[in-house]
């Protein structure tokens, strides 16, 4: 595997094509197994549409962990989360933080089909003073909870709205992601042993596993193996599932908080680029920037879902 | 305004008057919460973790965990003061800082204690004498370094009602209370403590204090003294500093902290407003060596007699090299 150059082409937003995002908001109640995971599936083929065009249109963006990270995020905003746009100020209602903040897009992109941010707004993104910068802030969108970008904060925070929830004796769930390589972050670990040993039942930790990070393999970087018996040792329950698999995620979400009382460590063994052909693994495109044509090849492979 | 000549000698450990400010600010406030790295005895959070176990999070020793936590408990509601040593707190969490609760804007109060050299024998890996030019280099977080125990109590409970991220200095190092009967902690103000033309004294923290008896020694040699006591550092009195420089010669700053703190804010500000000539007590980009805190200070001249010597520089006239001698005490 080589990297290739990190290339940042010049880009002529005139140039790029792109759409809008239809709002499909929260999965309908009362909704089939086999409905709810079609509603998930149809919103992530058009979330990483309307992604690799706006990475697109930008000239920026980290397409290989977002590609990797949707599915996590459609399952938990539009079913798995007792959240909706309506619920912003309710607080008892669950938290999501997204601690690779460099997933932006997704995230960003993930929120509108939500319902959460117009979707007018994702041609912004990473425009002058526009309020998607390439990191989430909390200060300029109101559904985000934490700022993050400097990896290994997201963690830390979740563990404080856990604890907050548990002062309050709110049921609220907080759910954080973090990714792979985010992990040889020494904060995290701090975090998770401060949740571990108080019985932070109501967190929810999901590893994005896509086992690439910035210009190599995780494990020939700085290994997390054996992961899940870390994770274990500091006292969480872990679960793992295919992290492009909706109903495996709904249902390792569902388990949150575990009758264990322990808080709930998913490890989503996910593929960085997913499922573009070309992308898919490929430690190239952690921030590469699509040229016209691997758009509209991407924009194919999705279409053809 | 107060004629404070001489500061009473009875001294005052801040912490006491924090933790007894905080107590019964969480009586009547359920948001306030706490957050510590095993600094609960350091803090002098006895009392607190007494009456509100609930209510207070020791992580352990790790303080970037710390202060995600307090930024976590933020988004939950809560009023966090995340309270440790002020070295640990600053330097290890500084990214926490900047972005979990400077660039995110939480209400949260970042507790400071035992700063400046207070652990003076331990040596410079416990002294935190960076940490006013570390944080006042962060926009959106609102330094404060109180001055006596009346100070400190007012700041802890403004703090909890300020919508924002503050940073909160709190000493150990006994000192007097320097403040009037009656004085009212007003954010982003100095206090005029001693009023003076001929030169002016800006001093903060712990040092307010050795200002005022070196504005009495200066008082003998006909030498008239304004004496400022600075209790926040950002943002800095721009209308008192820039009045200083104005109405008198030239500016002291006096400073348990490296000169790039207060003094460099001063610095800052009057150079661009109104060139005067400004003096810097505190500690010059140097470690400090082993010692107590009141050696140290004596060390570097951060006493009655550095402060004299170089307000009367700036009263002899214009700057020049062979004037430069308090600098090095």
């Amino acid at each position: 595997m080589t990297v290739e150059e990190d290339l940042i082409p010049h880009v002529d937003p005139a140039g790029v094509p792109s759409d809008t995002l239809t709002v499909l908001g929260r999965v309908p109640t009362g909704a089939t197994d086999d409905e709810v995971v079609a509603h998930l599936a149809e919103a992530a083929r058009l979330v990483r549409r309307r992604d690799i065009q706006m990475v697109r249109a930008a000239g920026l963006g980290h397409i290989g962990g977002e590609f990797s990270v949707i599915d996590v995020l459609v399952t938990l905003y539009l079913h798995a989360m007792n959240m909706s746009p309506e619920q912003l100020g309710d607080p008892d209602r669950d938290r999501f933080i997204l601690s690779k903040g460099h997933a932006a897009a997704a995230l960003y992109t993930t929120l509108a089909i939500a319902g959460f941010l117009p979707p007018e707004q994702l041609s912004t993104f990473m425009q002058p003073l526009s309020n998607l910068n390439g990191h989430p802030a909390r200060t300029k969108i109101p559904a985000v909870e934490a700022s993050t970008g400097p990896l290994g904060h997201g963690l830390p925070i979740a563990v404080g709205t856990a604890f907050a929830g548990n002062i309050d004796g709110s049921l609220r769930r907080t759910f954080v992601v973090v990714g792979d390589g985010e992990l040889q972050e020494g904060s995290n670990w701090e975090a998770l042993m401060t949740a571990g040993n108080h019985r932070l039942s109501h967190l929810c930790v999901v590893v994005d596993r896509n086992r690439l990070q910035q210009g190599a393999l995780v494990e020939d970087t700085n290994d997390l193996e054996p992961l899940a018996d870390k994770l274990r040792a500091f006292g969480l329950e872990v679960v793992e599932a295919d992290g492009h698999d909706h109903r495996a995620l709904l249902e390792a979400f569902r388990d949150v908080p575990a009758p264990s009382g322990k808080p709930t460590a998913v490890i989503a063994h996910t593929v960085k680029g997913h499922p573009i052909s070309f992308m898919s693994n490929n430690v190239a495109w952690h921030h590469k920037i699509p040229s016209p044509e691997q758009v509209e090849q991407a924009l194919a492979e999705l279409e053809a879902q | 305004m107060s004629t404070t000549e001489t500061p009473e000698q009875v001294l005052h450990d801040c912490r006491d008057a924090w933790v007894e400010a905080l107590v019964e600010l969480a009586e009547t406030d359920e948001r306030v919460v706490v957050v510590v790295n095993d600094s609960v005895g350091s803090s002098k959070l006895g009392p607190f973790q007494a009456r509100f176990p609930d209510r207070l999070i020791n992580v352990g020793i790790a303080e970037q965990d710390m202060v995600g936590v307090g930024a976590g408990l933020a988004n939950g509601g809560k009023v966090p003061f995340v309270s440790a040593a002020a070295c640990f707190l600053t330097a290890r969490a500084m990214e926490q800082i900047k972005v979990d609760a400077a660039y995110s804007q939480h209400h949260m109060v970042l507790v400071g204690q035992s700063p400046g050299m207070a652990y003076g024998e331990l040596g410079p890996t416990h002294h935190s004498i960076e940490d006013l030019a570390w944080l006042r280099a962060i926009p959106g977080l609102t330094v404060v370094v109180p001055s006596d125990p009346g100070e400190t109590a007012q700041a802890v409970r403004w703090a909890a009602g300020h919508n924002g991220p503050v940073y909160l200095r709190v000493s150990r190092m006994g000192v007097p209370a320097v403040n009037p009967p009656g004085y009212q902690f007003v954010p982003g103000k100095a206090v005029t403590l001693r009023d003076g033309n001929d030169v002016t004294l800006v001093a903060t923290g712990t040092l307010v204090s050795r200002a005022l008896l070196a504005a009495r020694t200066l008082a003998k040699e006909g030498v008239s003294a304004r004496v400022l006591s600075m209790p926040t550092i950002k943002p800095l009195d721009e209308d008192a500093v820039l009045a200083a420089a104005r109405e008198t010669r030239g500016i002291v700053t006096v400073e348990e902290a490296l000169t790039s703190g207060l003094g460099g804010a001063v610095a800052e500000l009057v150079v661009s407003r109104h060139p005067a000539a400004v003096r810097f007590v505190g500690v010059h980009d140097t470690f400090a060596p082993t010692g107590s805190v009141e050696w140290l200070l004596d060390h570097f001249g951060i006493n009655e007699v550095g402060i004299t010597a170089a307000a009367r520089e700036i009263v002899a006239g214009p700057w020049s090299e062979s004037q430069n001698a308090s600098r090095h005490i």
